[in-house]
């Protein structure tokens, strides 16, 4: 295989493993932030208790964040060191403020918070907590501001032989880069919701703790709710940029193969991309495409047959990614709202059917929120820089294919064993349920200290 | 182009603060099995870390970040061909991470053995590969007009291999003078004393790498022509000389500052005869890659400069309140991890 092939097979490994971690941290900081506020206010253990256990499990999700947030950053220069040349002017300026003013905040807080139980105020305590909260939001906007960029490039002028800015503010104020921010981190909410609910519905089944699961359950449903709202509205928004300023995208996810007015949606729809139309076309809703994508029923939508053949994205994946989110994100929805209701009422703990389909709803979200960057990334074949720089030019020259095959089977099986790991570890003291003693140090000694005798 | 020679002295800056920072860190990593005779000691070795391992390895991320936005053709070539070496680097980078979480969650002993290996040869691969690459930048790769000429194995030369030395033994001292503060009793005395059985290492290996230097690369043109800047590696050695005295007097905090200073000078010692250059070619200073032919445009620098004003303030403050907060040095009845 060739270096492009290689390097493509790395990035789409090590940026979707990287946001296995992301949107579980981007949604739990804020539930267990929340806990501890109430701790503060309140004075009720039971809530410290909360926050502490739903914290470990926070840290043993955060730290693989971490770890593969790091080759990321590396690998734009390693492996895309043409597309790192040409649109660096532009985009090295929001990784390098993402670092300055998130990563900063976020690494040092989250030493705070995990250290700093006996050693700072309550008060203090709680607020170190929101900070990691808020730095890991912040975080996700300037990188989704850069992806944002490559979706839709504004604020720029070709020359010098590359792309250099003219125009910050245009940068910070893409609508693409804020639709982006807004429905990315609305998902990393509906993993965390997902992940609590799905947890305590375990214990809940079988009576562990009701009193905190229960608590827990009821706040996380009403997180699920809300995000599972947001996500469709600005799901929603996404589509309709995304209809404006990627055709070829839009016409993929829709597989819309023939421009044309008034384009219905087809309830069963199969591509065929060898003979460049639908195999399969049925419960069509009238003029709904045209509608979503223009808000006008007689809109013209372009089809894939009138863009060249090396300009179309890939679109099975695109297309099939792109139903199966909107599918997940739907079911959800459903879920966090009988959640809610039951929850609310008081009665969840009877429902045991709805436990059970809350416990393994848990990867719903992870594989929608995957599948979202499917569409996202591959949608914009073959385009690394839509309009501007194709992915065939952004590849590093200076590389060689033995060099990726090493670094890419190193990256699969250093990651593949970490991850196994981590969720071993994530499923271990999920079940552990928390400690007894709210004030137990946060990570018990595994056993009595006598091991200075050795 | 003045913004071009800010963001040179930023870059300077934010590589030596984070090898002032890091360093300690990858040489308590270093030291983990040497000075952790007992599970305690190495649970309050990872405790003296844990606060602060993770903020010190941003300031390599925005190191790395600061050369996309500002030199980005350097961050390009830089990155890809030192690729070998960096993916090498961020292995090791990754494992020592997950081991200061992962090590106390489950409680066998080939568990915890499992991880302080990786703890060991986490901070080790790259404390040596940083070296090596910083000797051979200083020393200039071999690019021109083609590309690249270079290989993994190309840059283990003596030189390189020189600054992989130095950098390590470097590290080794400013981890152990580290521990000796932030641990008490019989750890503490430890620590001090492998500081002070490292230190002469660090002399001879800092006095041959300065006479090496002038043989290996051409960082000593700028010295000559601006000789005030012999102030840089003249502090490095007196700090480190200081280190010996402070700890002669068991003044372990003054120590640790001295060797901070140390490193600081002993990268900015390479830094300052850079300039202009970022990474100078070997083959021909036509292809050196500068501040004025790799950086971004005049705009993007002065955006990236009142950034950079802003928020490194920001970041030093509340750095600082941390460190104070966790002050006191880390006993038995602390421990978390
Ligand atoms: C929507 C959010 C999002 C997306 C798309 C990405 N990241 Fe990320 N990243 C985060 C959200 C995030 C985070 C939630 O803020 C993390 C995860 C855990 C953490 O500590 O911070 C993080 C960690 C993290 C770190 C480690 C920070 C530290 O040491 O504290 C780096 C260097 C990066 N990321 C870099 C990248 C790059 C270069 C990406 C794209 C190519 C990228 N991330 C995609
Ligand atoms: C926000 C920061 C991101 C940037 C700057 C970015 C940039 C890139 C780049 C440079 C490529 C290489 C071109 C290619 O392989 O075709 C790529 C491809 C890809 N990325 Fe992203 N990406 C980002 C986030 C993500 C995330 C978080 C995911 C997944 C969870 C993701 C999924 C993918 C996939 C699946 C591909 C492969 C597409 C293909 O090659 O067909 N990306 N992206
Ligand atoms: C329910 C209706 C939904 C709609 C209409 C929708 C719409 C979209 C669209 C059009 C994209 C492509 C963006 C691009 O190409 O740049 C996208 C991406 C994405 N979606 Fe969704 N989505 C929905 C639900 C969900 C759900 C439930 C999740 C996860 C929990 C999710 C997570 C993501 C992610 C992570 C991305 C990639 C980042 C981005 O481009 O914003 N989406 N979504």
């Amino acid at each position: 295989m060739d270096v492009l092939t290689l390097s493509r097979w790395q990035f789409a490994i090590t940026a979707m493993f990287h946001f296995i971690f992301v949107p579980l941290t981007l949604g739990l900081s804020i539930l267990v932030a929340y806990m501890e506020t109430r701790y503060v206010r309140t004075n009720d253990e039971t809530y410290l208790r909360m926050a502490r256990f739903w914290g470990k499990l926070f840290l043993i999700n955060f730290a693989l964040g971490v770890v593969t947030g790091i080759t990321m950053e590396f690998q734009l220069g390693m492996n895309w060191a043409e597309y790192s040349r040409y649109v660096g002017d532009i985009f090295g300026a929001p990784l390098a403020i993402e670092a300055l003013v998130a990563f900063f905040l976020e690494s040092v807080f989250i030493g705070v918070w995990i250290f700093g139980w006996n050693r700072i105020s309550k008060r203090m305590h709680a607020i170190s907590i929101w900070i990691v909260a808020i730095a890991t939001n912040l975080s996700a906007l300037w990188i989704l501001l850069a992806n944002g960029w490559m979706q839709h490039p504004v604020g720029y002028e070709l020359r010098n032989g590359r792309a250099e800015m003219v125009d910050f503010g245009a940068l910070l104020t893409n609508p693409y880069g804020i639709i982006k921010f807004f429905h990315t981190v609305t998902s990393g909410y509906m993993v965390g919701a997902f992940f609590v609910m799905g947890v305590a519905a375990w214990h809940l089944l079988r009576k562990n703790q009701v009193e905190l699961f229960s608590r827990s359950l009821r706040i996380a449903s009403i997180f699920a709710l809300i995000s599972a709202g947001l996500v469709f509205i600005t799901g929603d928004f996404h589509a309709i940029e995304i209809a404006k300023t990627q055709p070829t995208k839009f016409a993929a996810m829709e597989s819309v193969w023939e421009t044309q007015r008034g384009v219905g949606m087809n309830l069963l729809l199969l591509p065929d991309p060898a003979a460049e139309c639908n195999s399969v076309e049925g419960l069509c809703i009238p003029n709904m495409v045209s509608y979503l994508a223009f808000h006008d029923p007689n809109a013209e939508i372009k089809g894939l047959k009138d863009f060249p053949e090396d300009e179309r994205p890939p679109v099975l994946p695109t297309f099939l990614s792109f139903r199966a989110m909107v599918g997940m994100g739907s079911y959800m929805f459903l879920a966090a709202a009988v959640a809610a209701f039951f929850s609310f009422r008081r009665t969840i703990l009877e429902k045991t059917w709805l436990l059970r389909i809350l416990l393994y709803s848990i990867p719903v979200p992870y594989l929608a929120a995957q599948l979202g960057w499917v569409v996202a990334e591959v949608g914009r074949q073959p385009w690394l820089v839509y309009g501007v720089l194709k992915t065939s030019d952004g590849v590093s020259t200076a590389i060689s294919s033995g060099q990726v095959i090493f670094s890419l089977l190193g990256f699969t099986l250093l990651y593949g064993g970490l991850g196994v790991i981590d969720i071993y570890l994530l499923a271990k003291f999920a079940r552990k349920g928390p400690e007894e003693d709210p004030h137990a140090p946060l990570v018990r000694p595994q056993k009595p200290v006598t091991a200075e005798a050795n | 182009m003045i913004f071009n020679i800010i963001w040179f002295v930023l870059w300077g800056v934010l590589w030596s603060v984070y090898f002032m920072l890091d360093g300690f860190v990858l040489g308590a990593g270093m030291l983990h099995p040497v000075l952790g005779k007992s599970d305690m000691d190495k649970r309050i070795m990872i405790n003296t870390i844990g606060p602060v391992w993770d903020g010190n390895e941003v300031w390599l991320i925005t190191a790395g970040g600061a050369t996309f936005a500002a030199f980005p053709t350097t961050y390009a070539l830089m990155f890809s061909y030192l690729y070998t070496a960096l993916f090498l680097l961020l292995a090791g980078l990754i494992i020592r991470g997950v081991a200061y979480e992962f090590r106390g969650k489950i409680a066998s002993e080939g568990w915890k053995k499992l991880w302080d290996v990786a703890i060991f040869v986490g901070n080790s691969i790259p404390a040596l590969l940083f070296g090596v690459a910083f000797g051979n930048i200083f020393a200039g790769l071999p690019m021109d007009a083609a590309g690249y000429h270079g290989s993994l194995i190309g840059l283990l030369n003596p030189y390189g291999l020189l600054a992989g030395v130095l950098f390590v033994v470097l590290f080794l001292m400013h981890g152990a003078l580290y521990l000796s503060v932030k641990t008490v009793g019989e750890l503490k005395e430890r620590s001090s004393a492998m500081a002070a059985k490292i230190w002469p290492a660090a002399l001879i290996v800092a006095a041959v790498f300065l006479g090496a230097t002038a043989f290996a690369t051409k960082l000593y043109d700028n010295y000559l022509a601006a000789p005030l800047l012999f102030i840089i590696p003249l502090l490095a050695v007196g700090a480190l000389v200081t280190v010996r005295i402070a700890l002669a007097k068991g003044k372990n905090l003054t120590a640790f500052a001295a060797s901070c200073i140390t490193v600081l000078m002993v990268v900015a010692t390479g830094v300052a005869g850079l300039f202009p250059s970022l990474i100078p070619s070997s083959i021909d200073a036509a292809y050196n890659l500068t501040i004025y032919n790799s950086s971004s445009s005049p705009y993007t620098l002065k955006i990236m400069t009142v950034v950079a004003a802003i928020f490194v303030p920001i970041i030093i403050s509340y750095k600082i309140w941390v460190y104070r907060v966790f002050q006191a040095p880390v006993e038995a009845k602390d421990v978390l991890y």
